[in-house]
């Protein structure tokens, strides 16, 4: 049973965390900067490593990791589930509201 | 001190005091959590997807729009990683406030919760800094200005013709930070009452009613100032419904928010600055 003071404590943990979470950022800046990669790509790697940051957000300072395996799952699977159905359902459809500027995605009648 | 920790362990998991003995009386909690812990967990599940909506539809805006605008200079970058980093520090210092409540260290809980709040504070004003100069350099949505009461919306400046040309690019650039914005806003009053409690009030008070007088009609925050008069008047009715003494669980739980706030941040600076550079 998870109480707030059961598990390991140790303050150096979270300065890792942050620390980490630093670095994690002036990658991004960098890689955005310098921009490394065409938009696509860009998008999808400064994407990669925002649910990296998430992660270690969620899991060390937000305690995720520290809890029971019912609510960890079931938080984190219902989450993904709505943006899943976001990306694949929501996102390709979006066009048939009004057509993008640049013409990808119209369908032909 | 065997008859403290029975009660202290039934307030946790929200038994009546002395219900600990009455076996199969009470089940245990689904989630092995105490109640107000679930609860925030459920909230901010359910602002995720608010904010992954707003996420998703200007990801949508930047891949089908060609071409992109890129507003962002190298010294609007710098701005935006401060605030990255004001965030990051802001929930170490919440996460050590965290530490310090199940130590039961008063002094240090405050401390820690009040560096938290100075982080979030800058952000903001970093934030606020940052839009009034898109603002003035033209960046702006029709029906914004006269909505927050801009006094003179700038149509030559260099990034008036995005404004004009590519105007989902203001919409989506506002309303998602403003989103933000606000939830910023709102952990900082909610760890304020936590932090300080009925003597929060007052100040929060004298910090509203300064920011009204002091910044100019003209200025797009002149009338969004008001939300810390809204947040005042919900924090006073919260405090008047239920005075009390906030313990670890509750300074737990306030920290869930502002994590959360942070974790948002995450997406938004990449997805929005980074994405949107302007080498030169």
């Amino acid at each position: 049973m998870h109480d707030i003071a059961t598990h390991d404590d140790s303050k150096g943990q979270y300065f890792w965390v942050w620390g980490a979470l630093l670095i994690l950022t002036a990658i991004e800046v960098v890689l955005g900067y310098k921009q490394v990669f065409p938009p696509v790509r860009m998008l999808e790697v400064l994407l990669l490593l925002s649910v990296i940051k998430s992660a270690l957000i969620i899991g060390w300072f937000m305690h995720l990791k520290f809890e029971t395996a019912l609510m960890r799952w079931l938080i984190v699977f219902s989450v993904v589930a709505c943006f899943f159905i976001m990306y694949f359902f929501f996102f390709p459809d979006a066009d048939r509201v009004q057509p993008p500027p640049s013409g990808v995605g119209i369908q032909e009648s | 001190m065997a008859e403290a920790t029975t009660m202290e362990h039934d307030a946790v998991h929200g038994l009546p005091a002395g219900a600990h003995g009455a076996a199969g009386e009470y089940e245990a909690p689904l989630f092995g959590a105490y109640s107000k812990k679930v609860g925030m967990w459920l909230f901010l599940a359910s602002d995720s997807l608010t904010f992954g909506a707003l996420l998703f539809a200007f990801s949508y805006n930047r891949i089908y729009t060609n071409p992109w605008p890129t507003p962002f200079h190298g010294e609007s970058i710098a701005n935006a990683t401060v605030m990255t980093a004001c965030l990051l520090s802001s929930s170490l210092t919440m996460v050590l406030a965290v530490l310090a409540a199940k130590r039961g260290d008063r002094p240090w809980i405050r401390n820690w919760l009040l560096a938290t709040m100075v982080f979030g504070t800058a952000f903001i004003v970093l934030h606020g800094m940052e839009w009034s100069k898109l603002i003035d350099e033209g960046l702006t949505l029709s029906g914004f200005a006269s909505i927050l009461g801009v006094s003179k919306t700038a149509t030559s400046g260099e990034l008036a013709g995005i404004s004009k040309n590519i105007p989902q690019f203001p919409q989506a650039f506002f309303g998602l930070t403003a989103m933000h914005m606000l939830h910023v806003t709102i952990g900082v009053i909610y760890l304020g009452v936590v932090a300080f409690r009925k003597w929060f009030l007052p100040t929060l008070a004298v910090i509203w009613i300064a920011a009204a007088l002091l910044i100019p009609s003209g200025n797009v925050f002149h009338y969004p100032v008001h939300v810390l008069g809204i947040g005042l008047l919900l924090a006073a009715v919260i405090w008047f419904l239920k005075p009390k003494d906030y313990d670890a669980h509750d300074v737990e739980v306030c920290g869930l928010y502002w994590h959360f706030v942070d974790l948002v941040w995450m997406f938004i600076f990449p997805l929005v600055y980074l994405m949107s550079t302007k080498v030169s």
